[in-house]
């Protein structure tokens, strides 16, 4: 594709000869563009055609539209709402590619390309309604390529193997699970441009990364041997381009040309939890901190910690040093209530809260989240321990609710458990106080 | 959806269309797997009526054309859907033999009130066990009738296989393929749009009063992409109800991540509007669900 000269006005003549001939285009379908100036500034896009996001413009020359119908689909259904689309306008598809899905109302039927070419248009939108008979997408067809009927198909009333995870590219199948598919989908990468590595060819998550860094030039980690990476840049030779002139006597650099970093910032709007943290943490350092640090021997702790552990393991309860801070944190807040208080509005009233909510400091899936044990006045260190593995049983689910995340009057953060040593710990309106606990060491 | 959670059912989305099928060990399975040549799905209902008519022949069994099963013409005892590609076929449907019917009619009983969408409207139908109308039919039973009738339909002489569905050697790559049908991307992250609208109720239970505002939120692909609520200004103040909407925005709809968002932002206000914050922020995640 990438050296395309005079010769090739020929190649499309005969392309054109031949289609003609095929059934399945008619005449009117066929949408031949007779502008072909653009083809020499085009040459030096070209290189870039494979697996590129710019290929919507980077088409050497225009091939004939055909408009691929959705075909019928049976049982005298005429219409039905379009699912999910597997390509977008630009993609390159091959025949027997997945385009979209489609449903009527109990059955999902998964459309495939009956062409080798780039999408051109799609009709529809998600949830929109598809016409049986109708164009479903437009598929600019590359020349020369094959149109073949639908093979036979051999009944067999026993398994056939459902092909979502494979998709066939000229006989050659493509191994890959559901979640490196959705990488590459992603990132607009067509599996048969990739380099499988693992068993049998099965393309793997850091083949589709090793892809994308091909592309933008990322420089990946160190890798034994490194390998200097380049983009494709464009074709440093053709007759059409300007010649570099080298002036007599200077030598070229011994070197390959520098890496170019082609990514692009990515802005992404702040939603949902994000925004709440912005604000509450606003809040939250308005707040006057007077912080005080110190270091505890904990040898005798680790020790009964030690002893503890099997038998609260025996009772189903995993024992860790938190429950012992936290009822520890608990008893000295019966020697000092107004570390258990809250400011009101306008800071006119301290209240001294009754019941010691001690809250932990937990990275979930639904964010930081900061659930607390309720009246840990009144529990017991293995209590403690076990109310704490329920939160963090629904932290790892991302299930806590407001019970859980409400209603907190004191809290620690255990900045030991991701290897910390000192934190500065921020706190929580409308507490009062905070406690960071560092690594045992 | 709180009672799926209490229960601890889990929830999985399948490939084919349809509706919510509850499933325990009452409720059986059956998937034809077939070329798409030779997708028929009266036929594989055939097989279900066939088998059932020789267990039981006394039991008035029919396929109706939208390939259900009626029991005594008005009784569901199954339900179909199927999924095509390019070259082969899956029909599967349900066979209530012995189901949990209590569970199934509460679990299956839509918990957000308010919903507007183009979806395709539910059709609630009134079900039966087969054992409720054949108490001696065992389960046992059913499925040899089963497996008889589809080798005598197809002309086939196959045994009953016992297979086991978590089998990775037997199936490589299942777990990965079931952690994604039950992953929130699939089960909720692919939801058409829809609009709730709904009054809310809010109270302030220290002053006794109460008062209606009405919400009207956009979710699309399981993502909150707009809220508003009509709340009256001398209730909340207009920033406060609209910067709750904003922390909303892009989040799931979900009653646990809005929860966390919400009990966030609740920690940035402080006073008496605190209290009425809050049942705002309850009542918001009740209509979550």
């Amino acid at each position: 594709m990438a050296a395309v000269t005079r010769g090739s006005f020929n190649a499309l003549r005969r392309l054109l000869t031949q289609q003609y001939r095929r059934r399945c285009f008619q005449p009117q379908n066929l949408r031949f563009n007779r502008n072909l100036k653009p083809l020499a500034s085009r040459w030096d896009r070209s290189p870039q055609m494979f697996g590129s996001r710019t290929l919507r413009t980077a088409v050497a020359w225009r091939g004939p539209i055909v408009q691929f119908k959705l075909s019928d689909i049976g049982e005298g259904i005429m219409e039905v709402t379009v699912k999910e689309w597997y390509v977008k306008e630009g993609d390159k598809v091959s025949q027997f590619d997945s385009i979209c899905e489609v449903q009527s109302d109990k059955a999902s039927v998964t459309i495939t390309s009956r062409y080798d070419g780039v999408i051109r248009k799609l009709y529809y939108d998600v949830d929109g309604t598809a016409l049986v008979g109708k164009p479903l997408v437009d598929i600019e067809t590359e020349s020369g390529s094959e149109l073949s009927q639908e093979e036979d198909v051999v009944e067999t009333p026993a398994m056939a193997r459902e092909e979502h995870t494979h998709q066939e590219i000229k006989g050659h199948k493509t191994q890959a699970t559901p979640a490196v598919r959705r990488l590459a989908m992603e990132n607009n990468i067509k599996l048969s441009e990739v380099v499988g590595t693992g068993k049998d060819g099965r393309i793997l998550k850091e083949d589709i990364l090793n892809f994308l860094a091909k592309q933008t030039g990322a420089i990946l980690p160190p890798t034994p041997v490194f390998h200097e990476i380049q983009t494709p840049g464009p074709a440093p030779s053709t007759p059409a381009a300007t010649p570099m002139s080298i002036p007599a006597g200077v030598k070229p650099p011994p070197t390959a040309p520098k890496p170019v970093f082609s990514g692009k910032d990515v802005t992404e709007p702040l939603k949902g939890f994000h925004k709440a943290m912005v604000k509450t943490m606003t809040a939250a350092l308005k707040i006057p901190h007077f912080g005080y640090c110190d270091e505890v021997d904990l040898s005798r702790l680790v020790l009964l910690r030690s002893e503890l552990k099997t038998t609260a393991e025996r009772r189903g309860v995993k024992l860790s040093y938190m429950p012992f801070f936290i009822k520890a944190a608990s008893l000295g807040l019966l020697h000092f209530p107004i570390l258990n208080s809250s400011l009101d509005e306008g800071c006119q009233n301290l209240i001294y809260k009754a019941s010691h909510n001690i809250g932990l400091a937990m990275d979930t899936s639904q964010g930081l989240l900061v659930p607390n044990v309720k009246n840990v006045q009144s529990l017991s260190v293995f209590e403690i321990a076990q109310e704490l593995n329920r939160l963090q049983a629904l932290g790892a689910a991302g299930q806590l609710g407001k019970s859980e995340l409400n209603e907190g009057t004191f809290t620690l953060s255990n900045i030991g458990s991701i290897g910390g040593t000192y934190a500065k710990p921020v706190i929580l309106p409308p507490e009062v106080a905070i406690g960071a606990l560092g690594k045992i060491q | 959806m709180p009672a799926m959670r209490r229960a601890m059912i889990p929830l999985a989305r399948r490939r084919s269309g349809g509706g919510t099928v509850y499933h325990d060990l009452g409720n059986l399975n059956l998937t034809f797997f077939a070329s798409k040549k030779a997708y028929d799905r009266q036929r594989n209902l055939k097989v279900v009526t066939e088998a059932l008519r020789r267990v039981c022949p006394e039991l008035d069994v029919q396929a109706t054309d939208r390939f259900d099963i009626l029991l005594k013409g008005h009784h569901k005892i199954s339900g179909t859907a199927s999924r095509l590609s390019r070259k082969s076929s899956y029909h599967h449907c349900t066979l209530l033999h012995s189901a949990d019917r209590s569970a199934l009619s509460s679990l299956l009983r839509p918990s957000c009130t308010g919903i507007q969408s183009n979806a395709t409207p539910s059709v609630p139908s009134p079900v039966a066990n087969l054992t409720d109308h054949a108490p001696s039919l065992q389960w046992e039973e059913l499925l040899e009738a089963l497996v008889q009738q589809y080798n005598s339909e197809f002309g086939l002489t196959s045994a009953l296989t016992p297979v086991s569905p978590s089998d990775e050697s037997l199936f490589p790559g299942v777990g990965n393929m079931e952690a994604e049908l039950r992953s929130w991307e699939w089960t909720f992250g692919k939801t058409p749009k829809f609009r709730v609208e709904t009054q809310l109720e809010l109270r302030d239970e220290q002053l006794a009063a109460g008062c209606s505002a009405y919400l009207h939120m956009e979710v699309k692909n399981g993502l909150v992409e707009s809220c508003r609520m009509d709340i009256p200004a001398n209730w909340l103040p207009l920033r406060l109800s609209s910067t709750l909407s904003e922390v909303l925005l892009g989040e799931r709809f979900c009653p646990h991540r809005a929860a966390a968002a919400l009990t966030v932002f609740l920690r940035s206000e402080s006073g008496q509007l605190h209290r009425r914050l809050c049942n705002l922020c309850e009542v918001l995640l009740a209509v979550m669900g």
